[in-house]
């Protein structure tokens, strides 16, 4: 399974992003500089946190009105997976490839400490490692981490089993203690906390590697069944 | 040449944390008179002129300027004085 971490000035993540994929799980993993890439031959696309375009307009806008979403968008509509983290979540709100948008934290501060959440959905192609409501443990590392849609939209992706990760102890307002929301598809997962950063013990907690080998294993058994 | 001026502002019901913290800070210097704040920014364009200028800054800011999940928008547009 071959990935790619889109690297877009000012992402500050896309090496822990690159690290976990290719040294700790052994992937082909390329960083792939958001100009005059191509696309056509990846197997995930992986949306890296950091402060794109140093946040100007609102975080995630500039890189979200870029070339290279025309690809990714392409990538998410032929079904193939996408994960945007953090920065990467906010673009992919920017985007339209997810609903809502970011606010900033209600306590107005940037926030980077490990926080507790609950695994809402653990049926998807991201969470299948996971126990059904698991409290896992990743760090968060962001000011506009504060989830805002309207009830509309909210009761959909409540009805339609969309919430995948919670915060067990809401730290930025989020509404319905949101950390992470999956599209109608399936195929694009957007989350403020960071699993890239929590892929062995020694960084405090390697629940974040299950994700990523969550993804592999589908893709995996996907493959097989196309054969 | 026109002047395009956008004001971008939170939707009614969306929080506006910076609001609140500045109004905490005006109340504190003895402004207590103020109800509420609401924060937003102010864009202003200078664009060619065109026939079809309302309709192309509307574009821009529903793909770009402002976020139509949790801002709403307004624009007015003037003539460029020159001196």
């Amino acid at each position: 399974m071959k990935f790619a971490v889109i690297v877009f000035p000012g992402s500050n993540c896309d090496r822990d992003m690159y690290y976990a994929l290719h040294d700790v799980l052994g992937m082909e993993a390329d960083l792939v500089w958001y100009e005059h890439s191509n696309l056509e031959n990846y197997d995930a696309i992986l949306l890296p946190g950091g402060f794109s375009y140093g946040d100007y307009l609102r975080s995630g806008a500039i890189a979200s009105a870029s070339g290279v979403m025309q690809q990714i968008k392409a990538h998410a509509e032929a079904g193939k997976p996408v994960l945007g983290v953090c920065n990467g979540f906010q673009i992919l709100l920017e985007a339209g490839l997810l609903p809502g948008a970011m606010l900033p934290n209600k306590t107005l501060s940037f926030m980077c400490h490990y926080e507790a959440l609950a695994v809402a959905n653990h049926e998807t192609s991201f969470t299948t490692g996971f126990d059904k409501g698991e409290i896992i443990h990743l760090p968060i590392a962001h000011g506009d981490g504060n989830y805002f849609v309207d009830d509309a939209t909210l009761s959909e992706l409540k009805k339609s089993n969309r919430i995948v990760f919670t915060y067990t102890n809401n730290p930025n307002g989020s509404a319905a203690d949101i950390a992470g929301i999956i599209n109608s598809q399936g195929n694009v997962l957007g989350m403020m906390p960071h699993p890239e950063r929590a892929v062995e013990k020694l960084l405090g907690s390697d629940d974040g590697i299950r994700l990523f080998q969550s993804m592999i294993e589908n893709w995996r058994v996907a493959y097989a069944a196309n054969l | 040449m026109k002047k395009v001026i956008i004001h971008i502002m939170p939707k009614q019901g969306v929080l506006d944390p910076q609001g609140k913290a500045i109004q905490t800070s005006l109340s504190a210097l003895g402004f207590s008179e103020v109800e509420d704040i609401q924060t937003g920014k102010l864009v202003e364009l200078f664009v060619e002129d065109a026939e079809n200028i309302d309709e192309r800054v509307g574009e821009m800011c529903d793909k770009l300027l402002a976020n139509p999940v949790m801002e709403d928008y307004h624009f007015a547009v003037e003539e460029v004085a020159y001196t």
